[in-house]
């Protein structure tokens, strides 16, 4: 397919539409819009992981002045079955892990509702627990798909008899534990029931599917709902689907007759709304004498829930990123008494490129090879599991302008061979990669009678500067300038339209957008004489464009390079530098893309040095359930870090010539961080994150 | 002893307007300014001091509008991000915010912006930081003083390093 818009304002540095707003503090987020008469909602957690609530005494609380209801699995309304079963809020006695909402408490203020959730009586029968994943568990198996549609296993060749013959062959174990998004803004609701159809003002990163799901929990016609978004403080996944919390908000709003807020509290949010899986990757590489690949084994164990079974794909980088004469991935789940994991930026590249390509690195090593000449060596021509031609591939490209700009030339392999005072210094590189993929969504344009235009797509932008970016690839395809177009977005009452997720927002928008006022030529070529006053409006689906395209492997590629000082006494590890060097297709806007890859390093480091969520097996719950225990990195901790990219032109991607830059950012970078403290002190931490006892334990060994 | 709820009437000096308050004494500022006064300026991220998305200034000191009760704040004078543009002229932060792409998803931002405006004013005032050289001197704010003192808001999204020169921009 032809790049078809001829970029004008594309590509320039547009700052984002809602910037005043934002910086005003005007902008509106789910819990803030004003709605006469709401009341509050405060959710009441289990304190069990595993068994079933006994007796819910609601008395003291009831009696509590501005009490207006207290929900629980027993007086709780029936709801409709979903797939996921995170959303059946209420209505079991059921107990699947500790955090789970076991009843809702509402009230007149947040304060009462919180003191009647204090003193709401629950009883519970417990039973035993299972909440730790171990690459032996007796519950792993092999779970039909892994997220969202791939094959769970796959295997090419002999890949025992490759390793066999294989000059050099590196057999480790990597392991990263739970992470939760911890978006900023957390999930929050504000539901209003009216005339028997419900309003959501929520958090979500895609309006259009969050009613089509929330509609079907409480069986109503999807025009029966309506899901209002026009900001949303981040997600990185979380809010991607609708959480239990915008189902709990409904439900008291429904008890109570009166429109409700509730939000997550932060604690809360280790509980209910999704996290990243804790991973177990063995990684197996065999070489020959000269570095090529003649073996790529990577085999997963992660967990789900007892409520749903969320499989990250961890292992799927692993079949497109290198050529080997023989591969194996697969991977295993165990359904464990603990909170059901999720999307987490890059599910799956994220972990799975943190082994693969530590893993490289400790190859590179054993060879006495450059891991980036390493990485060159094992470049495929075609997609090596596929054999699909790759639509582009920039990778070897990133990393050559990538070496240039950073200076590896200069790199000494040695490890722990360079020293400043205390300081121990290194430096790392390892491969990123994403899917480029877009998926069907629909759009209007609309052409008023003052030479200004409407789009309107049910699109999200939840930071990322989509509303920005569709208007810039509008005002190009409409052939204006961006001030007379307006492109309305976060709302289902809009077209449907592919969320935020899986960096194929503006990809997936942006086609609809294209298609829509391609139409919207159509008819005004048409039209004779004045526009009506309500305008003349056209609106196209990409459905149909998208299942015929051709047949290509599309994936964005990046690489990243970090210098990290280690301090010899205390183990601290300070990130010096980072650079990240991405072949994405067209940058649409640099300002915005710009901050989506860096942004991306930031989390990527974050993952390296500071994330875990630590599991307490007695009580079976996220223990440093907190922002000051759960650790993301501080002003403090991200230094001189950039992000550049290559020109890159794919003619078979979409109308922009644009592959998705979202998620793209924070896959590698663990595992560059991970290289550098390795090259500057010969300790190679495998466990995430690279916590100070690891690398002194490994100091002193 | 009842459980009963205690309220109390409070009046709170925002952006220099006064408003007159009956509220439920356990009411937090943070809760006050998007409960009861609708302000959608000041965010809620943790509740609990760790995320710095409420910074408000106090008698012109940056404080967690979580942590602070609004009974304590009696004819307090409290300048939340709503009251820092002049009309329709943004403060210089918030056009520098913009320019620098300082944000993403926007949450953090006022937050953030308010906490600069503070930082500033104690950098001028001559306060030191953990990371000031030396301490007889003013402080300059390059950009290792900013990161230091500016450690209190949390940024998810990642846009530390396009805040930095945006308060660079203009504290230098």
């Amino acid at each position: 397919m032809a790049t078809t818009v001829a970029p004008t304002t594309l590509g320039a540095a547009v700052t984002r539409v809602e910037g005043r707003e934002k910086v005003t503090g005007e902008a509106a987020y789910a819990y803030e819009h004003e709605i006469e008469g709401a009341v509050y909602a405060w959710i009441v957690q289990a304190t069990i992981a595993s068994g079933a609530v006994r007796r819910v005494d609601a008395a003291r609380a009831l009696r509590l002045p501005g009490v207006l209801g207290v929900l629980w699995h027993e007086n709780a309304p029936d709801l409709g079955e979903v797939e996921d079963g995170e959303l059946a809020v209420l209505q079991s006695r059921r107990v699947a892990y500790r955090g789970q909402i076991v009843a809702l408490t509402i009230a007149d203020s947040l304060e009462v509702a919180r003191d009647a959730a204090a003193l709401l009586d629950v009883a519970y029968e417990a039973e035993p627990h299972d909440v730790e994943l171990r690459d032996d568990h007796p519950k792993l198996y092999k779970p039909p798909k892994v997220n969202p549609n791939f094959e769970t296993d796959t295997e090419e060749g002999d890949v025992d008899a490759a390793l066999a013959r294989a000059d050099v062959v590196v057999d480790r174990t990597y392991t990263t534990p739970a992470e939760h998004n911890n978006p900023l803004e957390p999930h929050a609701t504000l539901a209003v029931w009216r005339d028997g159809g419900l309003t959501l003002y929520d958090s979500t990163q895609g309006a259009p599917r969050a009613r089509d799901t929330i509609a079907a929990v409480f069986d109503l016609p999807p025009e029966r709902v309506r899901v209002i978004s026009p900001h949303v403080g981040g997600g990185f996944g979380s809010k991607g689907t609708p959480r239990p919390t915008a189902i709990a908000a409904a439900l008291a709003a429904k008890h109570v007759d009166r429109p409700v807020k509730l939000a997550a509290t932060r604690q809360q949010m280790f509980a209910f709304v999704g996290y990243r899986t804790p991973t177990i990757q063995r990684l197996r590489l065999g070489a020959d004498a000269g570095g090529r690949l003649l073996a790529l084994a990577h085999e997963v164990a992660e967990q789900t829930s007892t409520v749903r079974e969320f499989a990250e794909q961890t292992a799927v980088p692993s079949r497109m990123m290198y050529a080997s004469q023989t591969r194996r991935t697969s991977h295993r789940v165990a359904a464990l008494d603990v909170p059901t994991p999720s999307w987490m930026r890059a599910p799956g590249e994220t972990p799975g490129m943190y082994a693969l390509e530590s893993a490289m690195d400790e190859l590179a090593i054993e060879l006495g090879l450059d891991p980036i000449e390493l990485r060159a060596r094992n470049e495929p021509e075609t997609d090596p599991e596929t054999g699909l031609p790759f639509s582009s591939r920039g990778l070897v490209a990133c990393l050559r302008e990538g070496a240039a700009r950073f200076g590896w030339e200069r790199r000494d392999p040695t490890p722990g061979a360079r020293r400043n005072g205390p300081w121990l210094v290194g430096t790392g590189v390892a491969s990123s990669t994403y899917p480029a993929r877009r998926a069907p969504s629909a759009a209007f344009a609309r052409a008023l009678p003052d030479g200004t235009f409407v789009i309107g797509i049910g699109a999200a932008d939840i930071g990322t500067g989509a509303r920005t970016v569709l208007l810039q690839i509008a005002a190009d395809a409409l052939e204006v300038p961006p001030e007379r177009v307006r492109v309305e977005i976060g709302d289902s009452a809009l077209p449907f339209a592919m969320l935020a997720g899986g960096s194929m927002g503006t990809t997936s928008w942006g086609s609809a957008i294209v298609r829509a006022i391609e139409a919207l030529r159509e008819r005004l070529a048409e039209h004779a004489g004045d526009l009506p006053p309500e305008g003349v409006q056209a609106q196209a689906d990409t459905t149909e464009e998208i299942k015929a395209q051709e047949r290509y492997a599309r994936h964005a590629f990046g690489a990243q390079f970090c210098e990290v000082r280690v301090n010899a006494d205390t183990g601290e590890v300070r990130v010096a530098r980072m650079l990240g060097v991405f072949a994405c297709g067209r940058i649409l806007n640099p300002l915005t893309s710009r901050s989506q890859f860096i942004g991306g390093m930031t989390q990527g480091v974050s993952m390296a040095l500071h994330e875990e969520s630590v599991l307490d097996l007695e009580f079976g719950d996220y223990l440093n359930h907190d922002l000051a225990q759960y650790h993301v990195p501080v002003f403090a901790d991200i230094g001189d870090i950039e992000a550049t990219w290559i020109e890159e032109e794919d003619p078979h991607l979409n109308p922009m010539g644009a592959k998705g830059i979202g998620e793209i950012g924070i896959v590698g970078t663990a595992a560059a961080v991970a290289n550098a403290v390795h090259h500057a002190t010969g300790v190679r931490v495998r466990d995430l994150p690279i916590r100070l006892d690891r690398v002194l334990a490994g100091l002193a060994a | 002893m009842p459980h009963v709820t205690h309220f109390a009437d409070v009046t709170l000096r925002i952006n220099g307007a006064d408003h007159a308050l009956h509220v439920d004494t356990r009411t937090t500022l943070l809760d006050a300014l998007r409960e009861h006064l609708g302000r959608t300026g000041s965010k809620k991220g943790c509740d609990h001091g760790q995320c710095g998305a409420c910074t408000v200034l106090v008698d012109g000191r940056r404080a967690n509008a979580c942590l602070l009760l609004a009974v304590t704040l009696d004819g307090v004078d409290v300048t939340t991000v709503e009251g820092l543009a002049d009309g329709d002229a943004l403060h210089p932060l918030q056009d520098a915010f913009i320019e620098q792409d300082a944000f993403q998803c926007g949450y953090c931002t006022p937050g953030q912006i308010c906490s600069a405006v503070g930082m500033i004013e104690e950098a001028r005032a001559g306060w030191p930081s953990a990371v000031t050289g030396d301490l007889t001197a003013a402080p300059a704010l390059d950009d290792d003083e900013i990161r230091e003192r500016m450690n209190g808001n949390l940024c998810r999204c990642g846009a530390y390093a396009n805040i930095v020169p945006a308060i660079a921009q203009v504290a230098r």
